[in-house]
């Protein structure tokens, strides 16, 4: 445990934004160019857990736990999103027996 | 050590793009559960120990599995959904690109790392987060536990087939 401690100061910070941001640009990309809603919505988790990692970082090069508290209740929002993302996506296949995301441009104006 | 930080961040990156690349949805979901065990690795190498526990129960237990759930139950593994077109493709990649260009110059050099604290490496153990979370957050806390009854009550009214049935 304590080599990994001290491991930890030797990777640059400038690396774990490289690795969120594209890691969030990769989510981004997903919910553009996908047009199944449930790989949308596991898209949208991966954006959540790259900000997630960015935070953690953050906390431990600052030696700060309030940033691993915010981590945290991220998490239970999240849990919270993909509980009502997943029962619209069920209703949505009740009512038009598709997932495709496109059957709802409705929503756009 | 630091090979480890590269491993894992490689396998991130990878699995995170077969998960936006497979065509069945039940492979993207593997492959997510994949990238989100890489991430538990992420957090036990920066010692938030109680996050990486957190993450591996709420995302890889709950929310995974939730999806798998779904998957399954509306059989939507053979769903036949057309792609979009490929001006639409192409443009979404440029647009992501661009997205991860822009913030990677803008934290490039605009900042000077300045440590808050002391190093203390103890900040990740649950004693340590759990002092914190019950001293100065307590009231977001439970007041989560509001948001987390409301969206299940939420998540009951959508699955109802009529409210009328109630």
């Amino acid at each position: 445990m304590k080599e990994i401690t001290s491991a930890i100061q030797l990777i640059p910070l400038e690396h774990y934004i490289l690795l969120s941001v594209a890691l969030f640009s990769i989510g981004l990309l997903g919910v553009l160019f996908r047009r199944n809603t449930i790989i949308i919505l596991m898209c949208i988790e991966l954006m959540f857990n790259s900000v997630n990692l960015l935070l953690t970082a953050f906390s431990a090069y600052h030696s700060d736990p309030a940033a691993q508290v915010f981590v945290f209740f991220i998490m239970i929002v999240a849990a919270a999103e993909v509980a009502v993302g997943l029962s619209i996506l069920v209703m949505m296949k009740r009512n038009v027996d598709s997932v495709d995301i496109n059957l709802l441009n409705r929503l756009k104006w | 050590m630091i090979f480890l930080f590269y491993f894992l961040s490689a396998i991130m990156i990878i699995s995170a793009l077969l998960v936006v690349l497979s065509r069945s949805p039940i492979n993207s979901v593997i492959f997510l559960i994949i990238c989100f065990i890489a991430m538990a690795g992420h957090y036990i190498l920066l010692n938030a120990q109680f996050l990486a526990v957190v993450h591996i129960i709420v995302y890889t237990g709950a929310i995974m599995v939730l999806f798998l759930f779904v998957i399954m139950l509306l059989n939507l593994n053979k769903a036949n959904i057309p792609q979009k077109t490929s001006l639409t493709r192409i443009a979404a990649v440029v647009t992501a690109g661009l997205f991860f260009l822009v913030i990677l110059a803008a934290t490039r050099h605009t900042f000077e790392f300045h440590a808050r604290y002391a190093f203390n490496s103890n900040i990740g153990l649950v004693s340590d987060v759990g002092k914190v979370l019950f001293h100065e957050f307590l009231l977001p806390f439970e007041i989560s536990s509001i948001l987390f009854i409301s969206s299940m009550i939420g998540a009951v009214m959508f699955g109802k087939r009529d409210v009328k049935e109630l």
